[in-house]
């Protein structure tokens, strides 16, 4: 079968002297007759990207400040008088129709607003007086201080059990964990915040306080019984979503046939498992962490509501009790760039760990990313 | 021996998607929750909102739950409260659906710059978290049903619109729709009749997965108090309104939370077991 083939050199074949290799020598085998391309400076491809990207953020930006200012400045409903509610006498409605600039045309309403919004003045609180600005500041740090508690669990323990599920694929305990997984993805996170109340504060143990009344003077870490509660129900919530994401990737990734050559190479188990498959299993969990701010920004003010704890949700929740045009404006708007930002960091952490994506003249993620992303991720 | 047979045709719970173990559990809870909720108006022993006993009254007799914070049949309101969270959910989750059906078929099929605008417009409504979005607009234009319904449609749409788009982009490529074109046939002929068929599957298993989502935020909304207005019956508002006497009279609140988490959960199965068995007739 050999004879067929038509081969360099036949078994009968004086063997041929092939040059010695030399890399230094200019022109090997005649192959190197390519003038060397001078080693010049080159932008990373993706910096286009990044700027492209930039742009469309600061857009999105644009216009979710114009559908916040439609919803609470130019809707038909007069925000003056919602906000004084139906006893206002006619004068005092008309003040403060002139104190929030109601009397102008709406787009000089919207650039006056917008223009001191980018600068991070979103005018007084009508409710308390102060500015709109320091109660979203104040309220913010709470909020950042529990979620960024809640994503370090979350994150690490998710992937822990990710791996470890993804390991141990169909046994007992994947099916187990998965069964459990699926009963705190379905329950709403108000139900889990008063199912641990009624365990571990009012009825079963009294343990923990049902209230996170926060010492405002101190931060939250220095008051960590009032952080247990909110924390574990957010990371319960959260759990489902990130573990099925990363054991989805990793089974996805052991079943890759890189996979396949390095068992061949004999590599050992462990390594194979943390080296190869973790890596490249961990690229999705990124846009999974970003979709996991917003789920948290969202779920995170029903359950600041239960607990009373002084985040940002709580601080909207009374907002919008009180018709604080103001500090509604200032906490949807804030929340909303958050996100913009926060995924646009995700998507730019994703092309910087893809070598595909990193080195390609136009990194394109692949469409559709977030999307099913959203349609793993649970509701509030 | 005669189960294992197999001439003998298998009942009907062990065919088709019920063969899913937990889309079976999951179908048991739906319906009794749905039958609660349907029947329930009819069967309760009290007016949903008159006054039978003391503030937080301890169970007793018929009214085997207790008080509210009222004095209102914990029991009674059980039973009524359950038709807003149902027509609610189901008709966000099917307005949603019909609209960002319609639109990412569009996009999908059109592609280019009206497919990267529709899509630049879904990463601007996904920029508001979900609740906030429709806290935004049902604290400005008040609390009817209707309005709470299309608020909800509204945060939903741009991921039916994502989902269809893409299934669209996939299938526009085939060759069935070059050769329809081929044959001379209408864009919309092509698209409603053509394209839209392959695209309902995942749309409607995205369905149920929307349906989960209503409830949780719906129920959420009420129980912040936005949602139904009192004295109306609620399981949200119900558990609102007496989370004071939570020490006092726990099951004024667990009630309504533990039927919340069996329709919420009873969803969530069917969702997934429906997502699963479409994930297998794929496949084959």
């Amino acid at each position: 079968m050999a004879t067929s083939m038509p081969t360099l050199a036949g078994p009968g074949a004086p063997p041929v002297a092939l040059p010695e290799h030399d890399p230094k020598a200019a022109n090997f085998c005649g192959l190197h007759d390519v003038p060397e391309e001078p080693a010049r400076f080159a932008l990373p491809g993706w910096l286009p990207w990044l700027g492209g990207r930039l742009i469309a953020g600061v857009a999105t930006i644009f216009v979710i400040s114009l559908i916040v200012f439609v919803a609470t400045q130019a809707l038909p409903s007069d925000p003056a008088r919602v906000a004084l509610g139906p006893e206002a006498t006619e004068e005092s409605v008309l003040t403060l129709q002139r104190q929030l600039g109601l009397d102008r045309p709406l787009p000089v309403q919207f650039a006056a607003w917008a223009g001191k919004a980018a600068l991070g003045d979103f005018g007084t609180s009508l409710d308390s007086g102060v500015t709109a600005g320091s109660i979203v500041s104040d309220r913010l740090a709470n909020s950042l201080a529990l979620m960024a508690l809640v994503l370090l669990i979350a994150v690490s323990f998710s992937f822990l059990l990710g791996v470890s599920l993804a390991r141990r694929r169909d046994g007992r305990f994947d099916r187990v964990a998965m069964t459990t997984l699926i009963l705190f993805k379905a329950l709403p996170g108000f139900t889990i915040a008063i199912g641990l109340i009624l365990l571990f504060s009012t009825t079963v143990f009294h343990l923990l306080p049902a209230v996170s009344l926060l010492d405002p003077e101190r931060s939250p870490f220095a008051q960590p019984i009032y952080l247990i509660l909110p924390a574990v129900t957010l990371v319960l919530t959260l759990l489902p979503f990130l573990t099925r994401l990363i054991r989805a990737s990793m089974i996805e990734t052991l079943e890759a046939e890189f996979i396949t050559a390095a068992r061949l190479r004999g590599i050992p188990d462990r390594r194979i498992i943390w080296r190869h498959a973790v890596p490249n299993a961990l690229i999705p969990t990124i846009q999974g962490i970003a979709m996991s701010v917003r789920m948290l920004l969202g779920g995170a003010l029903i359950v600041e509501v239960v607990f009373s704890y002084p985040g940002i949700g709580n601080a909207l929740n009374a907002a919008i009790e009180m018709r604080d045009i103001p500090v509604i404006q200032a906490i949807t708007l804030t929340t909303a760039a958050g996100v913009v930002l926060t995924n646009l960091l995700a998507d730019l952490a994703t092309v910087l760990v893809t070598p595909r994506l990193r080195t390609a003249r136009n990194p394109r993620l692949r469409a559709g990313t977030r999307a099913r992303l959203k349609l793993s991720a649970g509701g509030v | 021996m005669s189960s294992r047979d197999p001439f003998v045709r298998k009942p009907f719970w062990r065919r088709g998607p019920l063969r899913d173990r937990q889309l079976r559990i999951g179908f048991v809870f739906l319906l009794a929750v749905l039958i609660f909720a349907l029947a329930g108006p009819s069967l309760a022993p009290h007016p949903y909102d008159a006054l039978v006993g003391p503030p937080y009254g301890a169970p007793e007799g018929a009214a085997w739950l207790g008080y509210d914070y009222l004095g209102r049949d914990v029991w009674s309101r059980l039973l009524t409260g359950g038709r807003s969270i149902l027509w609610m959910s189901i008709a966000a989750s099917l307005i949603a659906l019909a609209f960002g059906t319609l639109i990412g078929l569009f996009a999908g099929f059109a592609k280019g710059r009206v497919d990267q605008t529709v899509v630049w417009g879904t990463d601007v409504i996904l920029a508001f978290p979900d609740l906030i979005l429709v806290l935004l607009v049902v604290s400005m234009l008040g609390r009817e049903p209707w309005l709470i319904v299309i608020t909800v449609a509204i945060a939903f749409v741009p991921g039916v619109i994502r989902l269809a788009r893409s299934v669209t982009l996939g299938i526009a490529g085939q060759e069935f729709v070059d050769a329809a074109r081929m044959m001379g046939y209408s864009r919309r002929h092509i698209l409603l009749v053509e394209i839209m068929p392959n695209v309902l599957t995942p749309l409607l298993v995205h369905l149920g997965v929307m349906l989960t989502w209503a409830i949780a935020m719906l129920s959420g909304l009420s129980f912040l108090g936005y949602g139904v207005a009192p004295p109306a019956a609620d399981w949200g508002l119900m558990i609102n309104e007496n989370r004071a006497g939570l020490m006092i009279q726990p099951w004024t609140v667990l009630a309504p939370v533990a039927l919340i988490a069996i329709f919420a959960l009873g969803t969530n199965l069917v969702a997934e077991g429906a997502g699963r068995y479409n994930a297998r007739i794929e496949e084959r």
